[in-house]
This record gives C-alpha cells, structure tokens and sequence, in this order.
C-alpha cells in the first residue's frame, strides 16, 4: 500500500511540471502581453517594464525561474497589474474563502449523494426509487450558474431569507446559498452512480452467498455490498471536486463572495497573466492531490490493488 | 419424517418477452443424512428448485406450492425469519468459487459473521472455530489462511472455504449447487470425498445440483432427472443408472462419455499413413513476461506457458491435449497456428517451417489450418449474420467468388455441418450454444483446410449436444481426411475423440502414447492421478475405485520447483533447473522422467 | 475413399445446388434480428426515453419553424418599447413579442430561437469533436498496445489532471474570441474521457475470441479493425457521445455564462442566461425563465435518451 502511494507521488510529480509548462508557454505565446493595453506606452517604458518582470529573458530562463521560483519559495510571482500585490497575496486573500464553501459542498454532495443513491437501490422499482431517479435527472441538468440565479429569486427576492451575496466573514446565511447552488448537480450526479453501481452489487455472486448465510439486509449493505459498491463512485469523486472547484469561479462571481474565482476572471479580463497562471496551477495541484487521494482510497477499497 | 418436503413448486420469471416457467409443479422430499442428487442440463430448472427454497430467486421471479422445513414453509417466510433458517439449518455453496466470496473481506471476517449471527459467537471463540473448520475442509497453512483475501487463494482453496463455512454451524442440509464445475478434475475429486467424509462424520443431508452423471453416480443415494422444470425420472443410484425407465435418462447416460468405454458415439477412422508427419511440432516455448510485486516498480519474470513441447501428427489423425488449467495446452495451440509467436521451437507444416513467418507469408498457410474455439458465442462477430462469419475466410482465399457463389458455398457447408439452411441470415445470439459451435465448425471448415485445432471445443456445450458435436468431427474426418488437435480439460471426451494423446503438466509434456495405452497402461504418476480422479458414471464402479492423490495443490506455474513435483528427488538434490527427460518406453508410447509413485505419495505436500 | 481436400468446392453437385437454392429463397424470408434491431425494440419499450426524444425533437423543430412564425428579427430593437421593458417588454401575444423582450430591447423570441440553435450546434459539434479524436486515439492505443499505448495513455492521464476550464477560459481570453477558439477549446479536452473508454472496450475486444477467428482466417489487421473491430464500438460510442452533447451545452454555457464564449450579435443559452439572472433585480423573469426552460428542456430530454440508449446498448443486458 505504501509502496502503492509512492508510485502514484512519483508520477504526480512530473505532471505538476508539465502542467506547470503548459501553462507557462500557452502565455508565452498569447498574442499581446498585459502592457500592451490601448493607449500604447512608449517603447523605452515598456522595455523598462519589460525587464523588471524579466520578460526579455530568452523563453527557457523565463520558464526555469518560474518553475524554481513555484517549487522552492510557493512563488507565483508578482502581478502584471496590481503593483504593489503580488501574486501570492492575491490567491492567500481569496482561496480561504473558496476552500471553505468548496469543502462544505463537496461534502454535502458526497454524504446526500451517497445516501440518496443507496435508498434508491435497496428500495429499487419502487416510488421512492423513481422519485429519486427523476430528482437526480432534473438536478443534473441544474449547473450552479442555473441554481444560482433561482436560488436568489427564491430565498432573496421572493421569501426575503437570505442575502443575495457577499460573505461576511463566513456567516452561515451568506454560505447556505453557494454551498446549495455549487452542490446540487454534483450531488445528483454522485447519486445516479451510487444507485446504479449498488444496483450492480447487489446482483453478483458473493451478495448471494451472503444472503444464504441469513445475514439481514443492513448488515449485507453495510459489510458486503458498501465497499465495491464505493469504488465507482470513488472514481468520480476526483473529477468532481475538480469540477466543483472550477464551478465556484461562478459562485464567486455572482454572490460576490471574494473568492479566488472573482480574482481570476478578473485578471482573465485583464490580461493579468501572472495572476490567471498562478490560481491555474493552484487549482491544478488540488486536481492532482485530490486525484492521488481519490487512487489512495480506491486501493483501500480494492484489496487486489497491490502494484 | 422428511427434512424438506417440497410439493408442487413452481418458479416462474418475468421478462420481456412474457412470463417463463423455469420450474413447473414438481415435488420431492429429503430424507435426513442422505444424499440427493439433482441432475440435468442448462434450463432443466435445477438450480432454481433450490434458490426458491432458499428465497434467493431474483426480483422478477414468482414460486408456487409449498417447501415445507421443519413445520416451516421455506417459501412464505418474512425475511427475517428465514435469516434464522439459512447459514444455519440450511446452507449452501454455490458453482463459482471466484465471484462467490466477498472479495474485500478477510476470510476469518467471512467467515465469522455467519457464527456472530447464528450462534452469538465472537472474538477468539469464533476464530477458533473457524480455524478448526478450515483445518477440517484440509487447507494448507490454515492459521495464515484466515488472514488472506480470497483473491489470494486458488479455486479449490475458495470452495473448500465455501464447505467450510456452510458447515460452521452444523447444518441439517447442504445445498451444493455445481460445487465442482469449475474445478479441475484432481480438485474435484478431493472436493467430492470431503463432502462425502463430511456427510458421514456430521450426518448432514446434501442436495447436490449437477449436470455431471459422474459426479451423482460417486456421491448421491437418490437421483432426480430434470428436464425443461419438471422431473422426468426419480429413484436410488443403482436403478437409475442399471435401469432407467424415461428415455431422457437413457439418452443422457448413452451420451455421456465414458474413460472406461471408449467408442460410445461413432468409430474413429484408424489412420492410415504414418509415414510422413503433416505437421512437426519441435521443443515449442512460449514464454509471457508477469509483473511480479517486488520492489518499487515491480519485476518482470517470464511465465513459462509452454516450456519445450514436441510431438507429430499425421494425416488424418487426431492428437489429444489434456492438461488442468494453467497446463499451456491452449498457449500451445496458438503457438501451432502462429497466433501467438512461439518463443522458442519450431513449428513445421508438410515440412516447412511456419515459426516467424512474416504475417503476410503466413497467410496461405492459414487456409489449411484452423481453428474452432471453446465459448461458441464469444468466437462469433455478434454483428454479423452466422453466413457472413462462415463465409469470412472464403472472402480471404477465395476472393473471385461472386456473393451468390458465396452464398451456396456457406449453404452446403451448413448442411454439412447439420445446420438449417433457413438460419443463414440469423445473429448468434439467436441461436442456442449448441447451434453455434456448429457455426463455428463450419467456419472452420468452409476452405476444407487439413487441420482443426479443437480448444476446449465442446466443453461448454450439455452432454446431448456434445456427443453430437463429437460425432459430426468425426464425420468430418471421415469425409475430408482432416487432422485434429483436439484440446480439452476432460479426459473422457478425449478419450472418445482422439487417435493419440499429450498429456500437459505446467507447459510440458509428461505423457505421450496410443488411447488405449494411455488408458490402460499410464505410467506417469501425473497420468495416473488425472485418469483415477475422473468419475465414471455408474455408481457400482465409482463408489468402490482407488484414488491416487499426490500430495499438495497444483502449484502456481511461476514456483521454480513446481516443474519437478513428480521428481522431487532432483529438487531434494538441489538441482532445481533440472528438465526431466521425455523418454521413449514403448512402441509410440513416451514418459517424462519421474519418481516411483510410491516415493511420492509418501511425502508431504510440496 | 477419402476426400482430399484439394477437391474443388464447385464439384457440388447441379441437383443438390438447386435444392439449397431453394432453401435459399425460403431463407430470405426469415430475417434475423441484429443486436442494433434488438437495441431500437429496448429503447422503444423504454417510455421515459421515448418521451424525451419527441421532446427533442419538438425542441429542433421549434427552432427550425421558430423563425417563420416569429414577428420580429433577432436583431430589430423595438424602440418603442425599450425605454420600459420591466412594464411593457413582458411576453404577449398582441406585441408580438411572445417571450417578452431583452434587456436592450429586442426580440426574445427570436432570441432564444437563436441561442437554442447556436447550443445545439456546438454541442453536437462539440460532442462530435471529442468522439472522433477520442474513438480514433483510444481504438489506436487499445489495438496497437505495447509501448505504443502506454505512451498514449500515460499522455492522457496527465493531460485529464489538467483542470481543463480554466485552460479554456485561458484560450478564451488569450486568443481572440470566435466560435473557432470556442470548439477547438472544448474540443482540445473533451475527448480524453472518451479515448479512455474506447480503449477499454478496444482491449477487451481485441482478446474476444472471434478476432483470433478472423486472425486464424488469414484477415489483415486493417480488415479486422473495420469488420470487426470497429462496429461492436459504436454501441458504447453512439451511448457516450448522447451524454456529451448536453455536456458540451453545459460547458459552452458555463464560459458564456463568463461572458467568454460566444459574442455579440451571436448569442446561446448560457449568454442568455447569464443576462437573465443578471436583470431579475429589475423584475424581468422572463428574461431569465424562457432560455432556462429552453435550456432545462434539451439538457435532461439528453439526458434522458443517453440513458435510454446506454439500457438499450450495454452489453451487460445482453
């Protein structure tokens, strides 16, 4: 198992590199850098600016003191448009805030997805499977960009509960809407695949042999049927918490939170590339460990993982 | 008074295509202690009597009638009531070793829970227990057992741990449904007298469910016949054996093959011409690299599949390959035909060498050697009408043919091979296994090659359809003066089958002879282990033989010294890359060298 | 006595050739049921699935007759009524405007015709995209194996932990912004899932036991992909690439919802959306609630029919 986890860090290494690369050269190569704004600078400002940031460095130096900079010091750099902020100051301001509603919702997600997709299988061909089925249909077609607006018609505009954005140190009134609107289609999607790989579970061979010990339905669910059950799901959970974090750049967006997706798709619109790569290759370190952890408790669930 | 008393069950399931009676209306009763055996071919219901009984049918089945146990009928329990039944009055084990354990669970977890729901055992009591049973069912090594997965245990290691949970709690009935069938015979035999041993000793009553004559004539007292859910026959062992009274049975018993009675079906055609082999096989190795878990990365060691066979077949011959699973008899035929490039060895066609030919050289070869593989349904394109799979390799060597030229070519052939016509435009999956594996012999047999590689040919098909089969590869043989290696795991069908046969040991051979020699004078102790662990299907025989067993499990291929388990005097001289000789002892009879048999099954396992 | 098998095929004899003839005729009349056959008599038994593909089609047709029914362009503003859209823009039938207005005075009718349209079109062509990069990569690494596929899909393991949005939106933002930039954004990172399962299913093919029939047949390996190969993938394909139509509607709305994707004039669904939500504080729901009806409607009617088709295809309910 340890043998296991080392492996799959060895490989997680380079692919921080190479994603690391990528996304340095895709902005090496975008036509127009941050100062070539409208009113042009004049040339020697601009070579100024240019050297400064080290800009006029030859491609492969510009590159090594980025990656140097990220893997020795956690160093994005400095930002192309806030003087006197750095990169790291930006993404230390939002992604607290981020992390925490992101957490809440994949856990919520998780839990309620899971149960949900369980009940639906023990209870299969009868209302409440099909109700569960049709929820999780609907909820899936449910983006947080279509719940968003919903929810603030509902809860703000027509029952007047909640507030219709902002954070607030991270009062539970302000978090209940993202968290909701952030978690609603992962949550039916997790449970269409709970249902339906407990389904196939409950069909195969060894659920028999356990029922013709005269074990009861809990405790052949809990001890027999969870674990493979889990393993689908398990692999999916790790594209979904990517996919949730990248969905909560909406979220920042429309409660205003002060999340990092609001100081992306703002340096997205400015050009502010520092910034934009930076919270790229944040987000893409939390896709690889969170990816490395789904692969961790995958082999915990699947005994015959020992490579 | 009966310990099951079932009257008039029937089981019926719901399906798309309207409702399908699976068991109609049949009653049976179980006597305390006894055996009763259960036979019958797929369809026949048999398994699903007993899944009733245990309330395991799947959700769209619906039963009638009674099971009456002990005052309780079985069929109208709440769930909770029939848990205080089954695992503990009633238990059962099940065909598939594989899939039938939980595979995340450590065995002793298994296995304790049943003891923790029926008797309230826990802790150190309850692994006790489980410990003395899986030492009662003769599992090596039973204390390291316990804590293994069952992945990490060998089929036969699986289904004794089966029987040794079933029997945790004492059972008054053991339900065995095809406990055997996918065993190897050596481990069937050591299955089936553990069962007999543990039906003595705890006067449990079993209710064996089989389609293997063989195995009911060794084990049962009573035998039901079943056919398409109903009984057809019903009496003791002996009568149904010496004296059936419903044509079904007769037909059953005369289909299936038997080790002690060659020639049951239609007379083999004597080969002629032994002057010049058709096809030599030399010192064939095909070696496959295994990821071993060692290390950081793993390490890479090479399987021996097949290590160093030779043997030659002549024209009109049929050269039998039997082996146990793992023995490389199936690597070996793909080795023949090039589909898998022998490591080592050569292969030679008339005279030719066919090893490393470049793919397109190979082709004109391809005409003449063919294939016909074990799963019927799997070796057919399910997108494609049975005429165009048999007329594929028409397309390849006989491109100028006009489709409706095509068309007539595949229509004779299906006749040939006892197909109707009619079906030309039909899909696999239309057909029943039996009528594909015609198509797939006709396939085969579409270009008139000169030699059919037979793997596993009949040995998914029921008894019925496999005597036709057999006959019809004969009638080929016959009409076409084809050759055939004729693969297979059961002895008696090789038997009815073949002119001579290899037998395969862990990828090499360890016996070659004449049939009747092979038979009545095996000299290699592996020969003979294999041969006395057939069941034979007549009970006077079968419940009086000898067995020999050697000592210990088939070991795993990839063990150094598993290739000298029959000449352990070299392994204890420490001389462990020996490769025993294959030597010549009589007139078309070779053995590889070996240990008395004597010496061996003195000595403990390996 | 004995047969050689050099023996000509044609040496059937003339009485025996015309029975089988006849044989032949009476077969024609006996058609076999292909899996794709079986699959349509699933998907058909399958009500809920059914009734999402009529609502689909209902939808397409709707957007093909929309524009003839439609009073006013997608362009026209109407000027006499933009100055109070909250009051007089709302959907009515005396107006002409039977969605209301948008939020610069034009018609929302023809609007949403448009969006819907431009969705549906990028999502398909998106889908379509990911399936032919992805069946071809996958097919090739699954068939060729080795190294070869190792390589490939080592390749694809890295690029799938590449938080992929965010490179759109990069692309999005870095180049300018077409619908070309749009597909190949989506296109670039949407067929990874796919080659990932064509190969599974390519490698589990490869090992069935009638590709060795057809090797032992003496068929070449360009024969083998295309007859054999190549047609029992298209049940998971056709399966996979219904689900990736609504995912690439999701996806093109997501960055349009952004204000990335499409431009003005051009809208979609997400833009419209992303419109909607933005005036409800003006009390303008309609703006918000047409395209999301529109945009719930064709997303689950796919859902709906992946579904269905993937009851109806799995080789498991075989």
């Amino acid at each position: 198992m340890l043998r296991y986890i080392l492996r799959r860090l060895l490989i997680a290494i380079p692919t921080l590199l190479i994603l690391i690369i990528i996304c340095f050269l895709l902005m090496y190569a975008a036509p127009g850098g941050p100062f070539t704004s409208e009113r042009p600078l004049p040339p020697q400002v601009l070579a100024n600016i240019e050297a400064k940031y080290g800009l006029n460095d030859p491609l492969p130096v510009q590159m090594w003191n980025y990656v140097v900079g990220i893997v020795t010091r956690f160093d994005f750099g400095p930002s192309f448009i806030y003087k006197d902020r750095d990169v790291n100051d930006i993404i230390a301001q939002g992604f607290p805030v981020t992390l925490t509603y992101g957490t809440i919702s994949f856990v919520i997600a998780t839990l309620v997805g899971v149960s949900l997709g369980v009940l639906a299988a023990i209870r299969h061909n009868t209302l409440l499977d099909y109700i569960a089925v049709g929820a999780t249909f609907s909820a899936q077609a449910l983006p947080n960009f279509v719940m968003a607006p919903i929810l603030v018609i509902i809860f703000t505009w027509q029952l007047g509960w909640l507030p219709g954005g902002g954070w607030n140190g991270g009062q539970w009134q302000y978090v209940v809407m993202p968290v909701i609107a952030l978690s609603t289609s992962y949550m039916a999607s997790i449970a269409r695949i709970t249902r339906s790989s407990m389904l196939e579970t409950l069909h195969s061979n060894f659920i028999r042999t356990a029922k013709a010990k005269g074990l009861s339905t809990r405790t052949i669910i809990r001890r027999h049927a969870m674990k493979p059950a889990m393993m689908p799901v398990v692999s999916y959970l790790g594209p979904a918490f990517v996919a949730m974090i990248t969905g909560s750049v909406v979220i920042d967006l429309y409660f205003s939170t002060g999340g990092i997706g609001q100081s992306f798709v703002n340096s997205a619109l400015n050009r502010d590339y520092a910034v934009m790569l930076g919270v790229t290759i944040l987000y893409g370190t939390l896709t690889i460990i969170f990816n490395l952890l789904a692969d961790v408790a995958y082999a915990w669930l699947d005994p015959k993982i020992r490579y | 008074m009966a310990l099951l008393d079932v009257k008039n069950l029937s089981v019926t399931f719901d399906t798309p295509d309207g409702q399908i009676e699976a068991v109609k209306n049949v009653s049976f009763h179980i006597e305390p202690g006894e055996c009763l055996g259960i036979v019958g071919e797929s369809g026949s219901g048999k398994s699903q009597t007993f899944m009733a009984a245990m309330g395991l049918l799947a959700e769209n089945g619906t039963t009638g009638g009674t099971v009456d146990y002990d005052g309780h009928d079985l069929l109208h329990l709440t769930p909770e009531e029939h848990n205080r039944i089954r695992g503990d009055q009633i238990s059962m084990i099940f065909q598939d070793p594989l899939t039938a354990l939980t595979p995340h669970m450590r065995i002793v977890d298994q296995m304790a829970e049943v003891l923790h729901e029926h008797k309230g055992l826990t802790g150190a009591r309850a692994r006790a227990l489980c410990l003395e049973w899986l030492t009662r069912v003769r599992i090596p090594e039973a204390e390291r057992r316990l804590r293994q997965f069952p992945h990490e245990l060998s089929g036969g290691m699986r289904q004794r741990v089966m029987i040794a949970m079933a029997m945790l709690c004492n059972p008054r009935l053991l339900i065995a449904d095809e406990p055997t069938t996918a065993l190897d015979v050596t481990v069937q035999a050591e299955i089936l007298d553990l069962m007999v041993e543990l039906q003595k000793q705890e006067g449990t009553a079993i209710a064996l469910i089989t389609h293997d004559m063989g195995v009911v004539a060794r084990m049962c007292d009573r035998i039901q016949v079943m056919r398409l859910g109903e009984f057809v026959e019903q009496g003791p062992a002996d009568e149904i054996f010496h004296a059936p009274k419903h044509d079904y049975t007769r037909m059953l018993l005369r289909a299936m093959p038997r080790i002690d009675e060659p020639n049951k079906g239609k007379p083999l055609v004597p080969v002629t011409d032994r002057s010049e082999p058709i096809l030599k096989v030399e010192d064939v190795k095909v070696h496959f690299p295994v990821r071993l878990d060692q290390g950081l990365f793993g390490k890479t060691v090479p399987l021996k599949a097949v290590d160093g066979v030779s043997f030659d077949l002549y024209a009109s011959e049929t050269i039998g390959i039997v082996g146990e699973s793992g023995c490389g008899k199936s690597t070996l035929a793909r080795a023949v035909l090039q589909l898998i490039p022998p490591t080592l060895g050569s292969v030679s066609w008339l005279g030719k060498p066919i090893v490393g030919l470049p793919r397109k050289q190979m082709i004109p070869y391809r005409k003449d050697l063919q294939i016909v593989f074990q799963d019927p349904l799997a070796s057919l394109n399910p997108r494609m009408t049975i005429a165009a799979s048999i007329a594929e390799p028409l397309r390849t060597f006989q491109p100028g043919l006009t489709s409706r030229q095509r068309k007539l070519e595949v229509a004779a052939m299906m006749e040939k091979v006892g197909l109707d016509q009619r079906m030309i435009n039909r899909y696999p999956h239309e057909l029943s296994g039996g009528q594909n594996q015609r198509v797939g012999i006709a396939r085969a047999m579409i270009n008139r090659p000169r030699l059919i590689i037979c793997d596993e040919a009949v040995s998914a098909l029921d008894v019925s359809i496999q005597a036709q089969v057999i006959d019809l590869l004969k009638d080929l043989q016959r009409e076409f003066g084809l050759s055939m290696i004729f693969i297979s795991h059961d002895l008696s069908v090789v038997r009815e089958i073949s002119h001579r046969i290899l037998v395969l040991y862990l990828g090499r051979a360890v016996e070659l002879a004449d049939r009747d020699a092979i038979y009545g004078d095996a000299r290699h102790p592996y020969t003979r282990a294999l041969i006395s662990a057939v069941p034979v299907p007549d009970p006077r025989i079968e419940k009086t033989r000898q067995r020999i067993k050697i000592p210990g499990e088939l070991p795993s291929p990839l063990d150094p010294g598993a290739s000298l388990r029959f000449l352990t005097s070299k392994l204890a001289a420490g001389d462990r890359n020996y490769v025993p000789e294959f030597r010549k002892v009589d007139v078309q009879h070779w053995v590889a060298e070996h240990d008395p048999l004597e010496d061996l099954l003195e000595q403990k396992a390996v | 006595m004995v047969t050689r098998p050099g023996q000509k095929p044609e040496t059937i004899g003339t009485i025996r050739n015309e029975r089988i003839v006849e044989k032949l005729v009476e077969a024609e009349k006996v058609k076999g049921r292909s899996l794709w056959q079986d699959a349509a008599g699933r998907f058909t038994r399958n009500r809920a699935a059914v009734a999402a593909l009529v609502t689909l089609l209902a939808v397409v047709i709707f957007t093909l007759l929309g524009p003839f029914i439609a009073q006013w362009s997608n362009e026209e503003i109407d000027w006499a009524r933009m100055g109070d859209i909250a009051g007089q823009g709302g959907p009515s039938i005396e107006t002409g405007h039977y969605f209301g207005l948008d939020e610069v005075g034009r018609d929302l009718f023809a609007r949403t015709i448009q969006a819907t349209q431009t969705s549906l079109i990028v999502g398909v062509i998106g889908a379509l995209m990911a399936v032919i990069i992805g069946t071809l990569y996958g097919a090739i690494s699954g068939f060729v194996g080795g190294w070869v596929d190792n390589l490939m899909m080592r390749t694809v393991d890295i690029l799938i932990a590449v938080p992929y949005m965010f490179i759109i939106i990069l692309l999005m933002v870095m180049f300018e912004r077409s619908f070309l930039m749009l597909f190949v954004g989506i296109g670039v990172v949407s067929w990874l899932e796919m080659s990932r399962i064509v190969r599974g299913q390519t490698l589990s093919l490869k090992h069935r036991e009638f590709i060795e029939a057809a090797q032992a047949a003496g068929v070449g390996w360009f024969t083998i992909v295309r007859r054999h190969i190549l047609p029992n993938l298209m049940g998971v394909v056709v399966v996979y690439a219904t689900l990736l139509v609504p995912q690439m509607i999701l996806v093109e709305s997501f960055i349009s919802f952004l204000g990335l994707g499409v431009q003005e004039p051009n809208t979609s669904l997400g833009a419209l959306i992303s419109k909607g939500a933005s005036t409800i504080i003006y009390g303008t729901i309609w703006q918000l609630a047409w395209p999301l009806v529109f945009f719930l409607l064709t997303i689950i009617s796919l859902f709906f029919i992946g579904d269905g088709l993937r009851d109806a295809l799995d080789p498991k309910e075989r």
